[in-house]
């Protein structure tokens, strides 16, 4: 990566580990959130459906600056998270933190569909054999909406790389700590000659966003027909 | 083992309210669609929570409204065969086989797997995924996985409805050796009079969620009052022993000293059997008759006669060997001055007695 500069380089960086991390701690509660709209049904239902949604709906500014006035340091969750140690404003953490949130009504989404592909004469079959629910989703279920779970946390990675309105409003441009990729092209465009830099950071980019995209589908089309048996 | 079943549940159409204790061997619920049988077999298996009631097996209480007990269906250890198989498609067939192991108590009864796969004859299929099985071969997977899972009392909701003929008369044999060779207990839905002819050891019959009768198979079905699953299904079965095989392929069965003939079999000579007559098969006649082509004639005593709302009657005869139902016009009752006590012919044609109202040994009844 020589002919990356160390700023670009360390945005880069930064980036993939946002992401990896935003996905990784997002995709139980994805999973969990989709199965619960799948299958349950219980009173707000509709409700948790929307608040899902609305990452998706909202501008992103607004989202980051609810997540500012939340989690920031004057913010009540931020002020009690912070005396244990936890802290969100301006620390990468928070730009995963929104990367995350925008990310997750895709992710649930992608999941919620697999999960409603899914007969629930099948999960019958398996309470039946005595399997407990806690067993039949990790033996049936599971095993059978991988293909969605996989495309769903690709998609949600893709989305954290590009996120950048959130962000930037909860967390700020700094560079090395909160300054991600859409950031630094951001910034780079912002000074006289930065757009060489900036060039070279849409490419990367584009190249990760597709191949995000055809991985996701790879995987998930392998995962599909080995689930279906063929 | 006894099953105990006492059920109370409205359903959309019809008020579900029955009671009886079943003996080992297959019990067959026995009706037309829609008269409750599925949701029975529900109830038992813990997918539906009826309104009231209790099932017990040998005893164990699987729910009691009464005294607010339920057991989730996984607690209930039971094998549920489903009609349309409900294999799981990404584990193979191996797995499915073993699905209910991993889940059974360390220590329960467990059947063989290999008699269990020899019986079913599935051991060339254990690395095939069910996608790649035929209608016959999933069912086969499905009792097996059903008989797998330690399980204290096998559940079969109409398991052979979705299957072709020639897959039905694949599959029933398998049932009859599970009647007979494997000691868990079967509760069994149908609405075809064949299938209870041939696998049931007591028969409970349902008619708009009531249990109308129930008792021993020959009885039940020789019973012109009962018709749960229309008038279509009526038909006596008789107790008969293979006596010979005949070289212009027909066999000739022993049938309470009498000789009934049928294409044939594959049974061996001396081979108890059931055999069904569906009573639209059956021809009476006040005298002797003679210059027929039937082969099959029963002679015997006019038992009871019933009529139905329509021009149809449903004549019982008692014969040598066993009661026969026919089903014949009022007009004819009448012209032949049919009554009870009177002497008279059952005639039957020998290609009504279709090998698949044959059924094999039973061994307690």
């Amino acid at each position: 990566m020589g002919w990356l500069g160390p700023e670009e380089l360390e945005a880069l960086r930064l980036s993939l580990r946002v992401s990896f991390w935003a996905t990784l701690v997002t995709l139980p509660f994805g999973v969990f959130t989709a199965y619960a709209l799948a299958r349950w049904r219980f009173p707000g239902r509709q409700v948790l459906n929307g608040l899902v949604h609305l990452p998706l709906i909202l501008p992103p500014v607004v989202t980051g600056y609810l997540l500012l006035l939340t989690f920031g340091i004057q913010g009540p969750l931020g002020r009690a998270l912070s005396e244990v140690g936890i802290v969100f404003a301006f620390r990468w953490t928070g730009a995963a933190l929104a990367a995350g949130i925008m990310a997750f009504p895709l992710m649930v989404r992608a999941i919620r569909l697999s999960i409603e592909a899914v007969d629930p004469k099948l999960e019958q079959a398996g309470a039946t054999l005595g399997a407990s629910r806690i067993m039949v989703f990790a033996t049936v279920t599971l095993p059978m909406i991988l293909p969605g779970v996989i495309a769903g946390a690709i998609l949600a990675f893709a989305k954290a790389m590009g996120e950048f309105g959130a962000t930037i409003t909860f967390v700020s441009n700094i560079p090395g700590q909160t300054q991600t990729l859409p950031s630094a092209v951001y910034a780079f465009l912002q000074v006289p000659g930065g757009e060489a830099a900036a060039t070279r950071l849409v490419v990367i980019s584009v190249v990760i966003a597709l191949s995000a995209l055809l991985a996701s589908e790879f995987i998930a089309r392998r995962v599909a027909a080995r689930v279906a048996g063929s | 083992m006894s099953l105990s079943v006492r059920l109370r549940h409205d359903l959309p159409n019809i008020k579900l309210d029955l009671n009886f204790d079943a003996p080992s061997g297959v019990t067959v619920l026995f009706g037309r669609s829609g008269s409750g049988k599925t949701t029975v077999v529900n109830a038992v298996a813990g997918l539906l929570k009826p309104t009231s009631g209790r099932v017990a097996v040998d005893g164990w209480e699987l729910f009691d409204t009464e005294k607010h007990l339920w057991l989730p269906p996984h607690k209930r250890r039971l094998g549920y065969v489903f009609q349309e198989g409900r294999l799981f498609p990404h584990l193979t067939v191996r797995q499915n086989l073993s699905y209910g192991r991993w889940f059974a108590p360390k220590g329960a009864p467990r059947e063989n797997p290999d008699k269990v796969i020899e019986m079913l004859g599935i051991g060339h299929l254990l690395d095939r995924r069910p996608a790649g099985l035929s209608g016959g071969e999933k069912q086969r997977v499905a009792i097996g996985r059903a008989l797998l899972a330690s399980s204290r009392l096998i559940l079969a909701d109409e398991p052979l409805a979705a299957l072709d003929d020639a897959r039905k008369a694949e599959i029933l044999p398998y049932f009859e050796r599970l009647r007979d060779e494997v000691s868990v207990p079967i509760l069994y839905v149908t609405h075809s009079a064949a299938e209870v002819a041939r696998l049931a050891t007591s028969v409970v019959a349902l008619q708009d969620g009531k249990a109308v009768r129930h008792g021993p198979a020959s009885e039940v079905l020789a019973d012109p009052s009962v018709a749960p699953a229309g008038i279509r299904a009526v038909g006596a079965v008789l107790q008969v022993r293979v006596a010979k095989h005949h070289s212009d392929g027909l066999t000739e069965l022993n049938a309470g000293g009498t000789s009934l003939f049928l294409p044939r079999i594959p049974h061996q000579i001396g081979d108890d059997l059931r055999i069904r007559i569906p009573a639209q098969e059956v021809i009476l006649s006040n005298k002797r008759p003679e210059g027929l082509s039937a082969l099959n004639m029963l002679e015997g005593t006019v038992d009871t006669i019933r009529a139905g709302e329509g021009p149809g009657a449903i004549v019982s005869v008692k014969t040598p060997a066993g009661s026969v139902l026919a089903r014949i016009t009022r007009r004819s009752v009448d012209a032949l001055g049919l009554q009870p006590g009177q002497l008279c012919y059952a005639v039957i044609k020998t290609v009504a007695l279709a090998p698949q109202n044959v059924g094999g040994r039973v061994i307690s009844e």
